[in-house]
């Protein structure tokens, strides 16, 4: 069979796809957004009738997961790794209430945070919870554990973590597929109990939880992802990699044989055993892994007199922050370092920026004349494209926190006696987290002008479809914002005198505003428009 | 064979294409390829950047280590020398000359190409104009592969086998636009 050429993320929906899946639950998110797209634009996952809108948020996606996997039937969430914030409630206790049909939490971390507010390890999530964590090497594994991960989970009805991160997320090679598999049949869970987190039954089943750990510590010893090279030429050091580290390891190394024993981890908890093995065996040990010195400050616990080295993010052989790559590892082996030229000083940065024709641009520059008087601070704004009119020449917004932080904000420091107090959110992201806050505006009646861009779509990882498309009127005035004071603008050089005009009488207005920007997406509108021209 | 390119421009000027087509070329071959992307936000009139690796070998790493790239294909003159710490000592420079100026400090275009011209082994032409001159503008990108397919080993055929394949989907007018520019790039010396 010809090797399938994939992105990670594309390789995971694959493999899911092949192992008899039958829904992805997902928020758009960098860099795990293509998992879900891989199967919204596969034949397979359309023949077989899967799963694989869009959900409002991380939250409800992996609530609905977990409702799939109830019914007996195989699922995937997906998420990048701020998402599983938001998915921590249903996280944390899906692992007390246990899966059904298996059930897969697809995180993808980014590390150096490309595309992110913070490089935060999801690992520590999995710690947290208690549940067995899987961290691909390769494309090829992304693909494998999708089978694997269902098995484990329903082996010991426990749902698993499947950690990508960006590097692999977004990079592509050959990988070798499987005979698909059928679905599970839908079934009603046996035990009434177990999705029933009463305190008193809740206790019962955090003991079970907690006495599955040694189950999940053996798998970990036996597991196909997890390899302990203990042939070595010198003890002098014992090496820990997890996930893609292995892979820089071997090209610090140039592919030759590495003189040191290597556990590769690929499955988690630690296996505690074999740890122990190679801490004897070695003189010191180095851990590589890419993100947080997770199993680094695991290993070293309390540093104790007399322990041995132990080396890693903590003490500088590897930096702290940000990914990892061959150099980098080279480095901690003191190897000879590559490095070509250096960049030269005419280089300058070349920072994203919004598009030229982008609607937002319109928006920001016509409520930069609105809010002139009153100096900066007064913008809160929210995660999306938008947010680069913190940037020249727009420097119109001083937030960007989390989905939804906007409108909230805005409400405190309104509450706080701020005005005028101004939030700025995307469409998509109102529907994810921003309605509730608006709920909690109208209920104190907060002074805020809440400002929603509407361009029809997720825009920032790249054009995605959003649950609350076409009803944002109807959401504010379910949520009781008054009809006199929800105002759409259409964002045109041409129309700055309505819309200053609108953004002054919305500002002078006690009370909850909500003012629509609405025009589409320039690059979507540029997709819709070539796909017409092809046709 | 084993070769490490690096893959430079500016969000929307094509990179991924050519990393695609040189992937289905080194496929064709029966050879190993790991090709590390860049999504999200940088791609909003951004640098980007992609890792192509084409190996006969297993491929490790999804990143080229700096100081072994055999080539940087830009698309893109200033982008051409973000990427400089990746290239060997003697690597390649294949550079459009056309500038893409989105920022308001982008340095003057002579101090650029002055730069470039100080790597042993560089083409920089105007794969712009070239590309233009073939009524296939929207292939500029396939002008700067044409003229480094060459220094990668592969052939013309080759290329245009994958060319064909890619782009059939959308019709015969483009894929004989890109084979019009692949050619234009070969010519280039």
């Amino acid at each position: 069979m010809p090797k399938l050429m994939l992105l990670g993320d594309e390789a995971l929906a694959q493999g899911a796809l092949d192992a008899g899946i039958s829904g992805f639950y997902g928020y758009p998110g960098t860099p795990s957004t293509e998992i879900i797209e891989y199967a919204q634009k596969s034949k397979q996952a359309a023949e077989n009738n899967i799963h694989r809108t869009w959900s409002s948020n991380e939250k409800t996606a992996l609530e609905a997961a977990l409702g799939m996997s109830a019914s007996g039937k195989r699922a995937m969430v997906t998420m990048k790794h701020v998402g599983l914030n938001v998915a921590a409630d249903p996280l944390m206790n899906s692992a007390i209430t246990g899966a059904s049909g298996g059930l897969i939490i697809a995180v993808a971390d980014d590390p150096s945070m490309h595309s992110s507010q913070n490089e935060q390890d999801s690992r520590y999530y999995g710690n947290f919870a208690m549940i067995p964590v899987l961290e691909p090497g390769n494309q090829q594994e992304c693909y494998d554990m999708a089978f694997y991960g269902f098995e484990l989970s329903e082996k010991y009805h426990i749902p698993v973590l499947l950690r990508l991160t960006t590097r692999l997320a977004h990079s592509r090679s050959g990988i070798v597929t499987k005979e698909p598999i059928p679905q599970n049949e839908m079934r009603k869970p046996e035990d009434m109990f177990q999705f029933m987190l009463l305190p008193a039954i809740a206790r019962k089943k955090y003991q079970h939880h907690l006495e599955l750990q040694k189950d999940f510590m053996r798998e970990s010893l036996n597991s196909p992802f997890n390899a302990y090279k203990t042939e070595a030429s010198s003890k002098k050091l014992g090496i820990i990699t997890t996930g893609l580290a292995y892979n820089y390891l071997r090209e610090a190394f140039k592919g030759e044989e590495i003189p040191y024993p290597v556990l590769k981890i690929g499955q988690y908890p630690l296996p505690e055993k074999q740890i122990h093995q190679l801490y004897d065996s070695c003189d010191e040990l180095l851990v590589i892994e890419e993100g947080m010195p997770v199993v680094e400050e695991q290993l070293k616990g309390l540093a104790f007199p007399g322990l041995k080295p132990i080396h890693g993010r903590l003490d500088g052989y590897l930096p702290r922050t940000g990914e990892l790559n061959p150099n980098l590892v080279a480095k901690a082996f003191s190897l000879p370092d590559t490095i070509g030229r250096p960049v030269p000083e005419i280089v300058v940065g070349r920072p994203p920026a919004l598009c030229v024709g982008c609607p937002h641009s319109d928006t920001f520059l016509s409520l930069n004349e609105v809010m002139a008087e009153y100096g900066r601070g007064h913008v809160f704004s929210d995660i999306g494209c938008y947010t680069l009119g913190f940037m020249p020449p727009y420097n119109s917004i001083n937030s960007c926190v989390d989905m939804g932080a906007s409108i909230t904000m805005a409400k405190g420091a309104s509450d706080s006696g701020l005005f005028p107090a101004v939030a700025v959110i995307g469409d998509s992201t109102f529907c994810h987290s921003g309605i509730t806050g608006l709920l909690d505006c109208i209920y104190d009646k907060a002074n805020v002008m809440i400002v929603i861009l509407d361009n029809a779509t997720t825009a920032m990882t790249g054009g995605q479809n959003y649950t609350g498309y076409g009803k944002l009127e109807d959401i504010c005035l379910g949520l009781g914002v008054e009809k006199e004071h929800i105002r759409i603008f259409v964002p045109l050089k041409k129309n700055y005198p309505e819309i200053t005009q609108i953004y002054k009488e919305e500002l002078a207005y006690n009370g909850v505003s909500v003012v629509i920007a609405r025009r589409e997406c320039i690059q979507t509108l540029k997709k819709k428009n070539k796909m017409e021209t092809v046709e | 064979m084993k070769k490490d390119i690096i893959l430079a421009g500016v969000g929307g000027q094509g990179i991924l294409t050519i990393a695609t087509i040189l992937g289905t070329a080194a496929i064709k071959r029966g050879m190993n390829l790991k090709q590390a992307e860049v999504h999200g936000m940088s791609q909003r009139g951004g640098d980007v950047q992609s890792h192509l690796r084409l190996s006969d070998d297993p491929i490790w790493s999804d990143l080229i280590p700096y100081g072994s790239a055999d080539m940087i294909l830009s698309v893109e003159p200033l982008e051409a020398l973000r990427y400089l710490p990746y290239l060997k000592e003697d690597g390649w420079i294949i550079s459009n000359s056309t500038p893409f100026k989105n920022i308001p400090n982008y340095p003057p275009e002579e101090e650029i190409y002055r730069e470039i011209k100080k790597i042993p082994n560089y083409v920089l032409f105007d794969a712009d104009t070239l590309a233009n001159a073939q009524k296939a503008n929207r292939s500029m990108n396939i002008v700067v592969l044409g003229a480094a397919i060459t220094h990668l080993g592969f052939s013309q055929e080759e290329i245009e086998e994958a060319i064909k394949a890619i782009f059939a989907p959308k019709g015969e007018a483009i894929v004989e636009a890109n084979l019009r520019a692949l050619l234009a790039g070969i010519e280039t010396k």
